[in-house]
């Protein structure tokens, strides 16, 4: 981004109220809302996703989420017989838009995974933040203070998923912050809410009647990468072990 | 006490260190954000903002509670989990004042295929048709209303 | 999505760490270097290289002074980076940054400096007229003692000052390898050799860099050159590359032989993408080259003009290197995705803030600062020190 000297003189004044802001802090958002209360994760079911988009283009929505950046993406994989090394992916515009045909029929399997950020319990990309601009909230969601955030983009690097981007007009980093400003008011995300299949499931692991402690008894559940010890919290069912 | 006269210079250069030292953690008292480090080494204040942030999605309870005729259409239908806005797009405008945004019905020739079209990448128990052969061209709501799509639970109407 | 092979994930089709972030470690490393080059005359009594000792110490102060900056050109956000001062994150290597930064500004480069030029410091203040007067006279603090007892004082503080320097620098480009080597999501980077590689490859190219200079900035003056002084620093250049060279080889042949999940792509990444700064100008131009030639001047006895031109292009093959290893490990290391499935690829923008132009300017204006520093504090020690100051 180009800034010139009069967009300077303008932008300095603003940059001072907006810093007061900073200083000042916001009143409370959801008065009923305890985080102690929480720990926020999701469960995406591998064996109901259709590749349909419809996650991609809600969150872009809800979250006015730049053109060629995603804060969640699809990803469709080919995996044929007996390499499973060696999957093609593919993910046009992270999904966005649907998928083309395939063009193998007959030959390996195919499958959908959705992508968000792990809301890692042991986040690499909090540890390396120099000023404490991104960090993990008591209930347990990975988020961005984009008022105090520098751009360094160090977080972008650390973070093994590739969920994070510097926002191209903000220039600061920017990511799913798993709709924290629904969930938070009893509402759950926007994928979710868009999403057709039950495919993708806000979870709260706090919650008792939550139904994902049955279904974690019950299915084999995997998480992203466990090699990275980042305690990630987005549970995959029905993982394929070529999912990178 | 000639020691200390002859290394006057260096005390100098100390009073530099000193100064800039307690310049800067008064500095630092001034500018540091008051939320900062009460939950944790970050603002805690901009937890806040961000759940603060405005809604685009209703949520399906929101439609429910004008809705009730359709949503008790689509309760026994297979469409039953299918949230209103994974159709009919994001609409918390609509649901905060409905006068001020009257939703658009969506094309079922674009939005049913999104699904519904055929492909060996989609999970074989779900529902796939080759719409150019299935439908020989007619729009989908001929034979399968949206909201409960099974042929026999109403169809064409 | 052009230069894009295979699949990358999607955000990490645009490189986040560009140019600017390749000359960040080099410049520091110049700065760690020339300093270590500074310490061998103070600490260990090298004497041979004493001609060298105030111009490396300037050399390192001058590229310490541009170092933050592509730093700042970086930033999207350079108005909040006193927030790394402010509320420095104890869990991040690069947080570090502003602390070892100001205490190798302050405390180590800036106060031996002064200890050292004090005399002439008191000296010019008290010859030289209009604003250069006002100039020295804050640079004394107010303080003429430059009795012998003092100068005594200065000479033993300004040992233990390099003694503690030597850690600092050390300190200060070992953490710069700390902030790669530390990111395990990135398996080019992730290496506990990644710090020691740096430190080296910093002497390296301090060493050089001073080497280079002093030669051409003595041509310049039409002095001669101090040969036995430049064949010093070429043996000490000649066996801290090698042994760089051989941690840059062991970290190699670790990672060839264990072949681990991310072996293929890296070694398909070495053999394409990065095969032109990698293999050819890092390894061959910049190691192989000049390994071979300072290794030739160390066991031939070769006449003056051949062993000058030799370490001239040595040093400068060296320099170049160094550069290619930096832009190896930063660009390197985002040229692949960490889904190991696929590559993209860079295109370095030639005017904006983070572009070449941005790149080449931080690059000279070190060589600018040590300019009006040479003209401010001459370094020279062939006649009198002070001279050159009166004659301009």
């Amino acid at each position: 981004m180009k800034i010139t000297r009069r967009q300077m003189l303008v932008l300095l004044p603003a940059a001072a109220i907006a810093w007061e802001h900073v200083m000042a802090g916001t009143p409370e958002a959801a008065p009923n809302y305890t985080m102690s209360e929480h720990w926020w994760s999701m469960l995406i079911d591998i064996p109901k996703c259709i590749g349909c988009g419809n996650c991609v283009r809600a969150c872009k929505e809800e979250n006015d989420v730049p053109d060629g950046f995603f804060r969640t993406w699809v990803e469709r994989y080919h995996v044929e017989d007996e390499d499973m090394t060696n999957p093609t992916v593919i993910s046009p515009d992270g999904g966005k838009e649907g998928f083309p045909p395939v063009e193998k029929e007959d030959e390996g399997k195919y499958f959908f995974v959705p992508k968000l950020c792990n809301h890692c319990a042991d986040s690499p990309c909090t540890q390396v933040c120099p000023v404490g601009a991104t960090f993990v909230t008591p209930d347990g969601v990975v988020l961005v203070d984009q008022k105090y955030c520098l751009g360094c983009a160090y977080c972008v690097q650390a973070c093994p998923y590739g969920c994070r981007y510097i926002h191209p007009q903000k220039e600061v980093a920017d990511k799913c912050t798993l709709c924290y400003h629904r969930i938070t008011k009893g509402l759950t995300t926007a994928c979710c809410e868009a999403c057709p299949t039950g495919a993708r499931q806000l979870v709260d692991l706090k919650n008792p009647n939550d139904p994902i402690h049955e279904f974690l008894r019950t299915h084999a559940v995997q998480i992203l990468k466990p090699q990275m010890a980042t305690g990630a919290k987005v549970y995959y069912n029905g993982l394929d072990g070529s999912v990178r | 006490m000639g020691v200390f006269k002859d290394a006057g210079h260096l005390f100098r250069f100390l009073a530099i260190f000193v100064f800039l030292f307690i310049a800067f953690w008064v500095i630092r008292g001034f500018v540091v954000p008051k939320s900062f480090g009460k939950y944790g080494h970050y603002r805690a204040a901009s937890i806040d903002e961000i759940a603060a942030h405005p809604l685009h999605f209703a949520g399906h309870e929101a439609c429910e509670t004008c809705h009730v005729d359709v949503a008790n259409v689509k309760k026994d239908g297979k469409h039953a989990h299918v949230n209103c806005e994974a159709c009919h797009g994001a609409l918390q405008k609509h649901a905060e004042d409905p006068a001020s945004l009257t939703p658009t019905k969506p094309d079922t020739a674009t939005l049913c295929v999104r699904c519904h079209e055929y492909s060996a990448a989609r999970p074989k128990n779900f529902p796939q048709v080759h719409a150019a052969e299935h439908s020989t061209g007619l729009p989908c709501e001929t034979c399968h209303q949206p909201h409960s799509p099974a042929m026999t639970s109403g169809g064409a109407k | 999505m052009s230069g894009v092979e295979g699949y990358m994930y999607p955000n990490e089709i645009n490189l986040y760490w560009s140019v600017l972030i390749v000359l960040y470690p080099y410049i520091t490393g110049l700065v760690a270097g020339a300093f270590i080059l500074a310490s061998l005359e103070r600490v260990f009594n090298v004497t041979a290289v004493k001609p060298t000792y105030r111009l490396a110490l300037l050399t390192a102060l001058s590229f310490l002074i541009v170092a933050p900056l592509p730093l700042q050109f970086h930033l999207g956000h350079p108005e909040r980076s006193p927030e790394m001062y402010f509320t420095p994150h104890s869990t991040s290597a690069m947080a570090m940054f502003g602390y070892v930064y100001l205490w190798y500004l302050m405390a180590v480069l800036t106060f031996e400096i002064w200890l050292d030029y004090r005399r002439e410091i008191v000296l010019m203040s008290q010859k030289s007229k209009g604003l250069v007067r006002v100039i020295y006279k804050i640079m004394t603090l107010g303080s003429n003692n430059i009795s012998e007892r003092a100068l005594h004082i200065d000479e033993k503080v300004s040992w233990i000052v390099t003694l503690v320097g030597i850690p600092s620098a050390f300190l200060l480009h070992g953490y710069v390898g700390f902030i790669f080597g530390s990111i395990k999501a990135n398996p080019w980077w992730s290496s506990p050799l990644m710090p020691v590689v740096f430190i080296f490859s910093a002497m390296v190219s301090g060493i050089a860099c001073v080497m280079v200079l002093y030669m051409a900035v003595t041509k310049l003056r039409g002095k001669t050159i101090d040969m036995k002084c430049v064949d010093t620093i070429a043996m000490y250049l000649f066996y801290t590359f090698i042994i760089d060279f051989s941690l840059e080889m062991l970290d190699l042949i670790h990672r060839i032989y264990e072949a681990d999940e991310s072996f293929r792509t890296l070694d398909f990444m070495v053999h394409t993408k990065l095969y032109f700064s990698q293999i050819v100008v890092q390894i061959i131009f910049g190691t192989l080259v000049p390994l071979l030639l300072l290794a030739i001047t160390q066991l031939v006895k070769l006449p003056e003009i051949a062993r000058k031109r030799m370490y001239a292009v040595a040093g400068a093959l060296t320099l170049i290197g160094i550069f290619a290893m930096r832009w190896n490990v930063v660009i390197g290391g985002q040229l692949f995705s960490k889904s190991f499935l696929g590559y993209t690829t860079y295109k370095m923008s030639l005017v904006t803030k983070e572009g070449l132009l941005v790149a080449v300017g931080l690059t000279l204006l070190p060589l600018a600062i040590l300019w009006v520093l040479v003209k401010l504090l001459p370094p020279w020690t062939d006649g009198h020190s002070a001279e050159g100051v009166a004659a301009d």
